[in-house]
């Protein structure tokens, strides 16, 4: 079981090193990842993806339950112990869509895959715009419909402790139920954004500049009650693109 | 001297990890010879030379490069040895995975990449069954289902072997090759050591440059294959 992870500090683009010893985050938080393109979140991402050990070009290490993570396999006997969902991801498996979650939930030693295989894709479906089944090639789903099921397969297949997600604003989806779907209870979520929605509606965000971590800021009480305002918003906003996306006028 | 045999698939991302490992190794001092194994050409053997060490290339042409390579082995070695080298690196050319250059004693490696598909490592045979560590590159660029399922794939038919997942271009997984192979126990010499695997005879017309199609041009060693099903009417 991950209790926590740590980010243990590194250097930046320039080999200064980071102002901070070490920032912990424990099981069932949320953060968020932000800073201006380029200023090194993905790398941050990808740090922890790979448990980094000072062999990354940002020199950070990454601990779980303050061990190593070769140290953590060997203690618990997992290896996988990391999901991810990132933008430059894509389904390369010529198979239609169901035979592809069956093959994926049996590598991960489920035996009931029917009813798994429902689950997934009655997520997914709730994520995407057009409907679409097990019957579909995996290869032909539309971006905003591979992303919902890598989102949802994710979720309730890989079932891992800790899911790394890389700005899934952008994947033309319903963002707010993927991210509540990501951030189930026990998990450590970590995602990199650039919408005030996602990097509000985590606990804390993580500052990126040059390539290094700047500053941790907590979502304090004034930003949360900006957030319900903005979700508000936001609900609104979709209704009006729902309307315009199914080729309607807005009254 | 170490001894680690590179093999796997045709632009799996061998010579972009070994170029990382190697890096690592020389800013620790370990002397390095590259020896690549080829067909008909390479290019791999320039961005070893830009590391500054020892490089060599064998182009085995009408050869099969798997028998090329078990033929200059000892010449290999020694070729390395003459530069008191501590590490040999011998990529081969990763082809048609009917033979696997894996040998007893050396540290072998095989590098497979995600976007190859699921089914790959039940397809490249000895190459993978053979192999110490076994690599997977290009995990980045697909899912996370498709990452594990190759893994998972990866370890039936391998239970013994090291799995690392590594980028080239990244870097990722370097450090961690890099410790095994300075783990690895050196060796005086790969005479008398034996391939883990067989290299099948190769042996008909066509082999000593018989262009010519039809059973008659057909001589040696022939394997004809066998039709199952319905046939025409």
């Amino acid at each position: 079981m991950i209790e926590k992870i740590s980010v243990l500090s590194g250097q930046d683009k320039e080999g200064k090193a980071e102002g901070y010893q070490q920032i912990d985050i424990y099981a069932g938080e949320i953060v968020a990842v932000v800073g201006a393109t380029g200023s090194g979140k993905t790398r941050l991402i990808s740090d922890i993806e790979q448990y980094a050990f000072g062999e990354t070009p940002t020199k950070r290490k990454i601990l779980i339950n303050n061990l190593s993570a070769s140290e953590y396999y060997e203690l618990n006997n997992q290896r996988q112990f990391v999901g991810q969902v990132t933008q430059n991801m894509n389904f390369v498996m010529d198979v239609k869509v169901g035979d592809f979650l069956t093959m994926h939930a049996e590598s991960r030693g489920m035996y009931n895959a029917r009813s798994i295989i429902k689950k997934v894709l009655e997520a997914a479906n709730n994520l995407a715009g057009e409907p679409f089944d097990e019957e579909d090639d995996l290869t032909s789903l539309s971006g905003g419909q591979s992303r919902a099921l890598m989102i949802a397969d994710v979720a309730l297949i890989s079932d891992v402790g800790i899911v790394l997600m890389d700005e899934i604003e952008n994947a033309g989806i319903d963002r707010i139920k993927a991210f509540n779907l990501l951030t189930s209870k026990g998990k450590i979520s970590i995602t990199s954004t650039h919408d005030p929605l996602m990097a509000l509606m985590a606990n804390r965000r993580i500052v990126m500049s040059g390539g290094g971590i700047k500053s941790v800021l907590w979502t304090n009480e004034t930003e949360r009650s900006w957030l319900s305002q903005m979700l508000l918003y936001d609900k609104k906003l979709q209704k009006l693109r729902d309307i315009i996306r199914k080729g309607g006028q807005i009254p | 001297m170490k001894v680690v045999i590179i093999t796997g698939t045709s632009a799996s991302g061998k010579t972009s990890l070994m170029y990382k490992v190697i890096k690592l190794l020389l800013s620790e001092a370990v002397k390095v010879a590259v020896c690549k194994i080829d067909c008909l050409n390479t290019t791999d053997d320039e961005k070893y030379a830009e590391l500054g060490i020892p490089v060599a290339v064998g182009l085995s042409d009408y050869i099969c490069p798997d028998h090329y390579y078990v033929s200059n082995l000892e010449e290999i070695f020694d070729w390395a040895k003459g530069f008191s080298s501590q590490v040999l690196v011998i990529e081969t050319a990763g082809l048609c995975n009917r033979c696997a250059p894996a040998i007893d004693g050396c540290l072998n490696i095989c590098v497979l990449d995600n976007l190859s598909g699921v089914d790959t490592p039940s397809k490249v045979g000895p190459l993978l069954t053979t192999a110490d560590v076994a690599v997977i590159t290009k995990g980045d660029i697909v899912s996370q289902a498709e990452r594990e399922v190759f893994r998972h794939r990866l370890s039936i038919v391998n239970t013994k072997a090291i799995i690392l997942n590594a980028n080239g271009l990244t870097g990722q997984g370097a450090i961690k090759l890099k410790n095994i192979i300075l783990n690895w126990p050196d060796i005086d010499g790969l005479e008398h050591r034996t391939l883990k695997s067989s290299m099948p005879a190769a042996v008909c017309s066509y082999c000593t440059g018989e262009k010519l199609i039809g059973s008659k041009y057909q001589m040696g060693n022939i394997r004809k294959e066998i039709f199952w099903g319905r046939q025409h009417d």
